[in-house]
């Protein structure tokens, strides 16, 4: 514990190593003997690791709150890792303000989801199982964002991709739940692909993977922009891209829904699929030299924003609807980034951490207490059931809404007000993300009416409220996203530019950002309205639509058909590809002509060398004498070639 | 007197040994094989060792070959005949003699400070030779007689082993 | 006064010729009295450079060679006799039982 003494004040900020190390000895510990252990034990162990590394970051928090930012960033050198001629990564933690804010996220919601755990997972065999990967992917996710060097920051990305694998699939036995794990695997695996990619090309230009030296040689050379810079930032972006779930790498997100829910709303809603925006606001000095990539950045953030959200309007499992409505979430905070608004797009990961990590638990609570009924078309009058669940949820659903003053409002506002600002594109990106909004509020009310109000469509199953293990995490959740906007409101630009450079200031307070406010909300309560009257209780006009216009109403249904087309264009090709090469070239060709080659050669070998043991004796005489012969000049060759000067030293000369 | 004496006896071992190749009757190989004994035992007299030219018409004469002709005569050897022949020993044998004949030939020839030989030259002693013998190397002598003991031995079963079964099984 | 290369020389001829010997016989008495005859040449050889560097010890291998070859000539007729007990010829090409 590093405690420096000041004039005033304390100041304690901690081994930046104990916040991976803790989970990850979890994980060691829940892995190994878990099994064996009981089930308390397993629990205090899988509470313990969280609690404490949020204990060291809200420690490190309040002293940095309290000293001011002058204390950071912390740097920990704990060893060189890599040393190979001019290649030096090292082992690099990196505590400011950016990472702190991701940390306190991540610790924090991760915190209370393993919490949510002890209750939601409670009867399951694998409960050991369930925490060593939970712990482990904590491990991976703290890693990631502490790491000061962009291999670390790799290491803990494959890591937590690693966990998503491990957990998505953890009812293993079951089929779509393994094929889910290995699909979002083998998609995260392509982005890395580019991410790789963009990582050698950083090593080629700047010679080193640390941030603080790529920014200073940026820093160095301030005319260098566009070029090679856009190159490395596309590649990072298709990184990013398959891990936060854009288009076109988002078709894991949605089957990773057959994880337990707490997986969700832990890796699939708060903090993993967000690796992805922390990675390109840690590299912001890149994307700022290359306007070519941020427009990117900001059209696929878009896209996928409008993109998703109209498939989430007409899905009927609870928990596809919240994975769609991550997709496109994510695709406001990498609007956000695209247009440099870095600090909102953080913010938004924030407040999106909490009301999404609720919605998920909120789900999750009623899929527990229904017994297993994900079926939006078969749940129904929950709130006079589940009060506590409802209330929360609502909270929640008001919250991603953008409704004033719940936590999305604001900075969902900062990114549109970001956009709006940033040229005639600036003013396109508005619309979409205005017009994104309206069908976010939309389709979220749906699920609150469907979910909640109106009379219960299965009265037979006997719905019950869930434990206090699960209820309290979603009351603080709610309190989070009830107040969570009024922490970042104004104060979020100002303190993350230390980390992101400070390029928009949200919540300027003048008349144009009021005006543009207020049409955000006006247009979040016309989607209440439009859900109220499809949806309320008693209203067949939801089936009436869905028949009148059942063609686009089937195409949203089945999202597009892009499983499909991936599968047809790409899955099943390459599928044939490497059963062709491996069969064919490989088995057939390489491995078999290699034995025919060596058995060949030495059966025919053999041949030849039979002829020689004929028995004859003569002839056994004469290569008698022909080796006498050889030997002799052989051995003699020197005494003579000496004579013309070639100097030859064998046999003894 | 040393030249016609070498160019004599010389010549009688080249044409001995030219004789033996060209005789088909193996009795009369041998014959031609005593010849080359013979001269060659002059010729070692001309080079001062006497205990050697002794040994040789004593040993190799009188011994060994009587024992090739003894052989001969107990296997009723007859005149050679006609068999397949092997290609190998003419394609590759015969040049490796001339390639053999031809290094030797050339290093003897080329080689500086051989000096000569005469007659005038003084004799190995049997006393020197024995000296040599007895004394440094009394160990490899011992061994010989051990060689020769299990020669003997090894003859003996080799040549009555057949013999002592079908006695036996009468 | 002899140059002591003719020794020499005729030395290497009758081992050549044994050499050729060995190669053109048929007859396995024949071939092995062409090995005696290398080994004879070989001798000469030895008791030339004895005179030459007026050393006893080349007269010494002389001696060895001569018990040696008469202890070879001893067992290699017996096993020639065996031969001829089994196979019923003297023919060198006949005796191939070690033909693959």
């Amino acid at each position: 514990m590093i405690t420096v003494a000041l004039h005033h004040g304390f100041i304690f900020l901690p081994k930046l190593w104990l916040i991976p190390l803790l989970p990850f000895a979890g994980f060691l510990i829940n892995g190994i003997l878990g099994a064996r252990l009981p089930k308390w034990v397993v629990t205090a162990v899988g509470l313990i690791a969280p609690a404490w590394s949020f204990g060291l970051v809200a420690i490190a928090a309040v002293t940095v709150i309290t000293q001011g930012p002058r204390v950071l960033p912390m740097a920990e050198d704990l060893g060189s890792w890599i040393s190979a001629g001019s290649l030096h990564v090292d082992f690099r933690f990196v505590l400011d303000q950016l990472s702190l804010t991701m940390l306190l996220i991540v610790t924090g919601v991760g915190f209370l989801i393993h919490v949510y755990s002890v209750g939601y997972m409670h009867s399951e065999k694998g409960y050991w199982r369930y925490f060593a990967y939970l712990n482990l992917f904590l491990f991976f996710m703290t890693l990631l964002v502490l790491a000061g060097n962009v291999l670390l920051m790799f290491v803990g990305w494959e890591g937590v991709g690693l966990a998503s694998y491990l957990l998505i699939g953890f009812w293993y036995q079951k089929t779509t739940a393994a094929d889910a794990g290995r699909k979002a695997f083998v998609v995260n695996r392509i982005g890395d692909f580019g991410f790789l990619i963009g990582i050698f090309l950083l090593l080629g230009n700047f010679g080193s993977l640390d941030f603080a030296d790529i920014a200073a040689k940026l820093a160095m050379n301030p005319g260098w922009a566009g070029g090679i810079l856009t190159t490395i930032c596309i590649c990072l972006l298709i990184g990013a891209a398959g891990k936060s779930a854009q288009l076109p790498l988002y078709v894991w997100l949605p089957d990773a829904m057959e994880g337990p829910t707490p997986v969700s709303a832990l890796i699939h809603a708060a903090t993993m699929v967000t690796a992805g925006v922390y990675m390109i606001a840690r590299t912001h000095f890149l994307f700022d030299r290359s306007p070519a990539a941020m427009t990117v950045v900001a059209i696929v953030g878009a896209a996928t924003a409008i993109f998703a959200a109209t498939i989430g309007l007409v899905q009927t499992d609870i928990k596809r609807v919240l994975a769609y409505s991550t997709i496109s979430q994510l695709g406001y905070m990498f609007l956000g980034c695209g247009v440099a608004a870095y600090s909102a797009a953080i913010f938004h990961l924030m407040t999106h951490a909490f009301f999404k990590a609720l919605l998920f638990l909120a789900a999750g609570s009623v899929i527990h207490g229904l017994g297993g009924e994900q079926d939006l078309r078969r749940m129904g009058g929950l709130w006079k059931k589940m009060p506590v669940t409802f209330w929360t949820m609502t909270a929640a659903v008001l919250a991603i809404a953008g409704f004033f003053p719940f936590a999305g409002f604001f900075s969902k506002d900062a990114i549109l007000y970001a956009a709006f600002l940033s040229g005639t594109n600036g003013k396109i990106f508005w619309a979409v993300g205005l017009f994104t909004a309206l069908l976010t509020s939309f389709y979220m009310f749906r699920l609150w009416y469907l979910a909640f109000l109106g009379k219960p469509r299965s009265p037979e199953v006997h719905a019950h409220e869930s434990g206090w293990s699960m209820l309290v995490p979603l009351v603080i959740l709610g309190i989070l996203s009830v107040c969570g906007g009024w922490i970042g409101a104004g104060r979020m630009g100002a303190w993350l530019a230390p980390s992101v450079g400070a390029h928009t200031v949200e919540a300027a307070n003048n008349n144009l950002e009021i005006y543009l406010s207020v049409i955000a909300v006006a247009v979040a309560a016309l989607g209440w309205l439009i859900a109220h009257l499809l949806y309320r209780e008693g209203s067949k006009r939801a089936e009436q639509l869905a028949s009148t216009f059942s063609a686009p109403y089937r195409l949203l249904l089945h999202k597009y058909w892009v499983d499909e087309l991936y599968s047809k264009a790409i899955v099943k090709p390459l599928l044939a590809i490497s059963r062709f090469v491996l069969e064919w070239i490989v088995e057939y060709a390489i491995l078999g002509g290699l034995a025919w080659l060596l058995s060949g050669s030495a059966v025919f070998g053999g041949a030849v060398l039979q002829r020689w043991q004929s028995g004859n004796l003569r002839s056994y005489a004469a290569w008698l004498a022909a080796g006498a012969a050889v030997l002799l000049v052989f051995a003699l060759a020197p005494y003579f070639l000496g004579a013309y000067g070639i100097n030859v030293k064998w046999a003894g000369w | 007197m040393h030249l016609i004496l070498f160019f004599v006896f010389g010549g009688l071992c080249l044409a001995g040994a030219v004789n033996l190749l060209l005789q088909s009757h193996p009795i009369n190989s041998a014959l031609s094989l005593v010849v080359v004994m013979s001269s060659l035992a002059v010729l070692y007299l001309m080079l001062g060792a006497e205990f050697l030219a002794a040994a040789q018409i004593i040993v190799y004469a009188g011994a060994i070959m009587v024992l090739f002709v003894f052989v001969v005569m107990l296997l009723n050897a007859g005149r050679e005949e006609r068999t397949m022949g092997s290609r190998a020993a003419k394609v590759v044998g015969f040049p490796a003699v001339a390639v053999v004949l031809a290094v030797i030939a050339t290093t003897i020839l080329k080689a500086q400070g051989l000096g000569t030989a005469s007659l005038s030259d003084p004799i190995t002693s049997t006393e020197d030779l024995s000296r040599v013998l007895f004394h440094e190397l009394l160990l490899p002598f011992e061994v010989t007689s051990v060689l020769i003991l299990i020669a003997i031995l090894g003859a003996v079963a080799l040549a009555r082993s057949s013999d002592g079964e079908r006695r036996a099984s009468k | 006064m002899i140059p002591i290369s003719w020794y020499l020389l005729l030395s290497a001829t009758l081992f050549c010729l044994g050499m050729v010997g060995f190669l053109i016989k048929r007859n396995v008495i024949t071939v092995f009295m062409s090995i005696e005859l290398m080994l004879n040449g070989v001798n000469l050889s030895f008791v030339t450079f004895a005179h030459m560097w007026h050393k006893v010890n080349g007269q010494i291998f002389v001696f060895f060679v001569m018990v040696v070859a008469a202890a070879e000539a001893a067992v290699g007729l017996a096993i020639i006799i065996a031969i001829f007990r089994a196979r019923g010829t003297l023919a060198v090409d006949r005796i191939d039982l070690m033909k693959l």
